[in-house]
């Protein structure tokens, strides 16, 4: 990983110009309906613009969930700093995020006129109880990923159930579980660990 | 301006729990845009989520209705800067040493911890958002189809659960 160290030298080819990174982040961040935000990242990135090879991708997706923010913006952010340095991230995450905001923004309003008509209010419930399905769907995906021994699903469920049942808030069933996940994942003489990288191909609705 | 600087704070401090996805702050987006500021109801709460869910781009752009029904467009502008650039700076920050401490021996520890807690902040916000869009037996097995749906074919998520929504207005039709 000695290639990496400096994240603003280019990686294979020429870097692109700031006005290709945004634009090439405008249109997945107007196109990756649906959720699976990662499936586009990974064909814009790098199977369209050769930016990036599949480890380095699955490397810095694997840091973007490990650090608090969403996937779309923390890949937006390391791509475009490993391409173009910290204006690169910026021009990058402002692209990703500018359509989805414009629409919000648009619903907010759209909501505010029409949002008591009782088809729309059965539409946006049918949706709600979907989109549970597709969380659902993303943290089996997640999970099989991670979890590996039975102390992993007894943190899963001991921090869910603080949570939802037992109304602890999160930062401190994050930092309490957290402690204790790390702890027992601790380093030790002779065992080796391997990250937990996602595999390639599979279509990921986060 | 003291409304703009609730939305502020709000999103700042509700984008650094978004450990491994948007959903792990769900928790406490319920909590405080819901119960504690009366921002909006639970109900209109999830209809944004899930909207949200659709909208292309990082999947929490519903922080920025949010900020727009409390404030307008002042309100979505903050709402969004404050969601984004507290974590984007981190992981900015971060980003640049991380890849040097590929041999840290803590790295993995983390890396594993994290994911199982971030797995179970995940879960938590399934339950509290399913006790809110699960009212019936109907909005379940919507639920449930779509799952068995999306875990069994590579189908785009927006097809299952725009017709969710219509499968929701033919029940309110029937």
């Amino acid at each position: 990983m000695n290639e990496a160290s400096s994240p603003t030298e280019p990686p294979a080819v020429a870097p692109p110009s700031l006005g290709r990174i945004f634009w090439v982040f405008l249109v997945m961040g107007a196109t990756s309906l649906g959720g699976g935000v990662v499936g586009y990242l990974r064909t814009g990135l790098v199977v369209r613009n050769n930016w990036l090879d599949d480890v380095t991708f699955v490397e810095l997706l694997s840091i973007s969930q490990t650090l608090p923010g969403l996937n779309a913006t923390n890949m937006s952010i390391l791509v475009g700093d490993r391409l173009r340095g910290a204006r690169g991230a910026v021009l990058a995450t402002v692209g990703m995020c500018l359509p989805g905001a414009i629409l919000m923004t648009a619903a907010a309003y759209a909501y505010g006129i029409g949002g008591d008509d009782p088809w729309l209010k059965a539409f946006l419930h049918g949706i709600a109880a979907g989109a549970l399905g597709l969380i659902v769907v993303v943290m089996v995906q997640l999970g099989s990923r991670v979890l590996k021994e039975i102390a992993d699903y007894v943190i899963v469920l001991a921090t869910a159930a603080a949570v939802a049942f037992f109304h602890v808030s999160v930062p401190y069933a994050l930092i309490a579980a957290g402690i204790v996940a790390i702890w027992w994942h601790r380093p030790r003489a002779g065992k080796v660990h391997k990250p937990h990288n996602a595999p390639i191909g599979e279509r990921h609705h986060e | 301006m003291k409304q703009l600087g609730d939305i502020a704070g709000v999103f700042a401090y509700l984008s650094l729990l978004t450990v491994g996805g948007g959903m792990a702050a769900f928790p406490e987006l319920k909590t405080l845009t819901v119960d504690t500021y009366h921002w909006v109801t639970f109900p209109e709460m999830l209809h944004f989520y899930s909207l949200g869910q659709l909208a292309p781009g990082p999947n929490m752009m519903m922080v920025v209705s949010i900020g727009a029904v409390v404030a307008g467009l002042p309100g979505a502008a903050v709402a969004l800067i404050a969601f984004f650039l507290p974590t984007g700076i981190l992981t900015w920050a971060i980003g640049r040493v991380w890849t040097r401490l590929a041999t840290w021996r803590w790295r993995p520890a983390i890396q594993t911890g994290l994911g199982s807690v971030s797995v179970g902040l995940v879960l938590a916000g399934a339950i509290i958002m399913g006790r809110g869009a699960v009212t019936g037996i109907l909005w379940g097995a919507i639920a449930v189809v779509v799952f068995l749906l999306l875990l069994k074919t590579k189908i785009n998520p927006a097809y299952p659960i725009v017709a969710s929504g219509l499968v929701g207005m033919l029940a309110h039709w029937l």
